[in-house]
């Protein structure tokens, strides 16, 4: 076990200011109707009485980032002769995500597996992930659309997360699980924690217990190729569909990306963005073929990634961390847990 | 150690462009660099992405032979917003080039055997480097065969060479179009129709074959009816890219990512694969 500390709810302001001295502090706050993780403003108040609308993705892997800055010059020997330099353009500083959930920290995890392979190691990614730590905040109360326990995840799971804050009354109690952590456990603002231990587990087991039960997820791999040329199992699935992303880019794990270049009179920079495979143009290619032509195509690709795919090369790990945001956001309310499960019961007709 | 970082791309100066067909351009490029250019290796196969800064990046695979290594050769053709821009590219322009990426034809594996080359049109681009990459080293091989295919003679990529491959002794060039034309003095005919009348012999022998989907389809077809068996043919796919080390998540086919484990693949490969070309 690490370090066990105790912090007052009246002293989260004040600790999050003390750690934004050194760090760039995110918290989740409203804006419009939606909660996002933004650099935390003392002045404005915090809500973590749910999940945020958005997870905190973008602290790691921004939106859109830039990759490359180039620069053209011209030779005034010979003015049709340009020269080009490109230079990389690194993410500097430390920081602090305050208030994300189990779910969403874990879905960090999934990125590890693919943007730190050993071979092929993304710097930027690198950069941020290696400088930003993880206040991750237990659930009290799973909500209808949470499902972290059918992948392998509980409401209080700390996988990735370098401290994890169980709320109990007034106050909450910080368990470090990181060098990191440890660190961040060091303000004075904290007292011991010893004596809310029990409180925590407490906490922490009656989440559990509000679960329903889990169904065996480990049968979806290979039933997800099994129904991979059913396209019938797929036009109904993707019916409703209105190839909107919005449950890409609100994913946790949802970790593709395009590469754009924009320029300006002599200079310009290329950009990374967040993806989404629901979108026609992702695998589109120049000469008009399509390998993904319809949205049941680009649906069957999202869920058979989380599912089967990727489990298929990352030991079995589903990339979904069952957060539910693509169901409680999908505008024509599309379930994931469904299309898995159909897939996953799914008999082939006979004859 | 500092992590390489993948995405910067290495500048190079395009030395000479040829102007293969009228949508086909090839670039002999080299790297500012001169260490880079000394240290650079390669295999028969891999490709890399080229950009036109301020347009985008697009894959194309390295077609010169690691067994020549003066320049890099890299054929474009003109299809979508960068292969436009970069077919306006001179000799002495910049471009960015990351490479190599991706896998390569299992040149180990087909010593001693004999091979037999079917290119239809850009296709026989990424068979390049590994013929004459063969052609180096033709002592390892048995007998090599190429049976390269365009629509007509003006669509025929690296014209200039053909001559010289027909010329070859140890080499069984053939040369075939889709429909007669005026002064034409080779085949005519559909590449798989004319691959049947050649009629390789299976034994002890790989098949090597990249071209549109279409041809793809039935020159496997007709290599079947060959007697070649799917662990015999090898191929080599295109899909859209962007980071070309299996990450940005599109040119996935289940598991796969031809990007990484491609672009070459066996028919045997392939079969294992969902369906999704």
């Amino acid at each position: 076990m690490g370090l066990v500390k105790y912090l007052k709810s009246a002293d989260l302001t004040p600790w999050l200011e003390e750690l934004a001295q050194e760090n760039k502090v995110f918290a989740p706050r409203y804006e419009g109707d939606a909660v996002i993780f933004a650099p935390f403003d003392p002045k404005q108040e915090i809500s973590i009485k749910h999940a945020a609308t958005m997870p905190p993705k973008k602290t790691v892997f921004p939106q859109s980032e830039k990759l490359v800055d180039f620069t053209y010059s011209k030779d005034p020997e010979d003015l049709s002769r340009v020269m080009i330099e490109g230079k990389e353009v690194l993410p500097e500083g430390t920081a602090v995500v305050f208030g994300g959930r189990p779910c969403d920290v874990r879905g960090f995890t999934m990125f590890d597996r693919v943007y730190l392979a050993e071979k092929t190691t993304d710097v930027y990614y690198k950069a941020r992930r290696d400088n930003t730590s993880f206040i991750t905040l237990a659930c009290e109360k799973p909500e209808t659309t949470c499902f972290c326990h059918w992948v392998g995840s509980s409401p209080y799971d700390a996988t990735g997360s370098d401290v994890l804050a169980t709320p109990i009354e007034d106050g909450y109690v910080l368990e470090s699980f990181s060098p990191k952590g440890q660190k961040l456990l060091t303000s004075k603002l904290l007292e011991n924690g010893d004596r809310w231990i029990s409180k925590g587990q407490e906490v922490n087991e009656n989440a559990v217990e509000s679960l329903t039960d889990a169904p065996d997820l480990s049968r979806a791999p290979q039933k997800l190729l099994d129904v991979f040329d059913n396209m019938n199992f797929w036009e109904k699935a993707a019916a409703k569909c209105l190839s909107c992303g919005a449950c890409a880019y609100l994913c946790p794990s949802c970790y593709c990306f395009n590469i754009t270049d924009e320029t300006t009179g002599m200079k310009g920079t290329r950009f990374r963005s967040w993806d989404n495979c629901m979108s026609a143009q992702f695998t589109m290619e120049a000469s008009g073929h399509n390998p993904r032509p319809t949205k049941a195509h680009r649906l069957k690709n999202r869920v058979g990634h989380k599912f089967s795919y990727y489990p298929g090369i990352h030991d079995g790990v589903i990339s979904c961390c069952g957060c539910g945001r693509c169901i409680k956001s999908c505008p024509v309310g599309i379930d994931i847990r469904e299309i898995v499960q159909e897939a996953i019961n799914h008999e082939p007709a006979i004859g | 150690m500092k992590d390489k970082n993948h995405y910067l791309p290495e500048m190079a100066t395009i030395n000479e462009v040829i102007q293969e067909t009228h949508n086909i351009m090839t670039f002999r490029v080299t790297f500012n660099d001169p260490g880079v250019m000394e240290n650079f290796t390669f295999e028969p196969g891999q490709v890399g992405q080229i950009s036109s800064f301020g347009t985008g990046e697009a894959t194309f695979v390295i077609n010169s032979p690691p067994t020549r290594k003066d320049y890099l050769q890299f054929s474009v053709m003109r299809t979508g917003e960068v292969t436009s821009k970069l077919h306006i590219l001179k000799a002495g322009d910049q471009i960015g080039v990351r490479a190599p990426l991706g896998n390569y034809f299992p040149h180990e594996d087909m010593k001693g055997k004999d091979i037999v080359f079917i290119g239809g049109g850009i296709g026989m681009a990424p068979l390049r480097p590994l013929m004459l990459y063969m052609l180096d080293n033709r002592n390892d091989y048995g007998k090599i065969t190429l049976l390269y295919g365009a629509r007509s003679p003006v669509d025929m990529a690296f014209n200039y060479e053909l001559p010289s491959w027909l010329e070859r002794e140890d080499l069984d060039t053939h040369l075939t179009i889709d429909a007669e034309y005026e002064g034409w003095q080779h085949t005519v005919g559909l590449i798989p129709n004319v691959l049947l009348d050649i009629a390789p012999n299976p034994e002890n022998c790989m098949a090597v074959t990249c071209g549109p989907p279409i041809m793809i389809k039935f020159t496997l077809q007709a290599l079947e009816k060959l007697g070649f068996k799917d662990e015999q043919i090898v191929t080599t796919l295109e899909k859209r890219m962007k980071c070309g080390v299996g990450i940005c998540g599109r040119c996935n086919i289940g598991s796969s990512y031809v990007c990484m484990d491609g672009p070459v693949f066996t028919a045997a490969q392939l079969k294992e694969l969902p369906n999704e070309l």
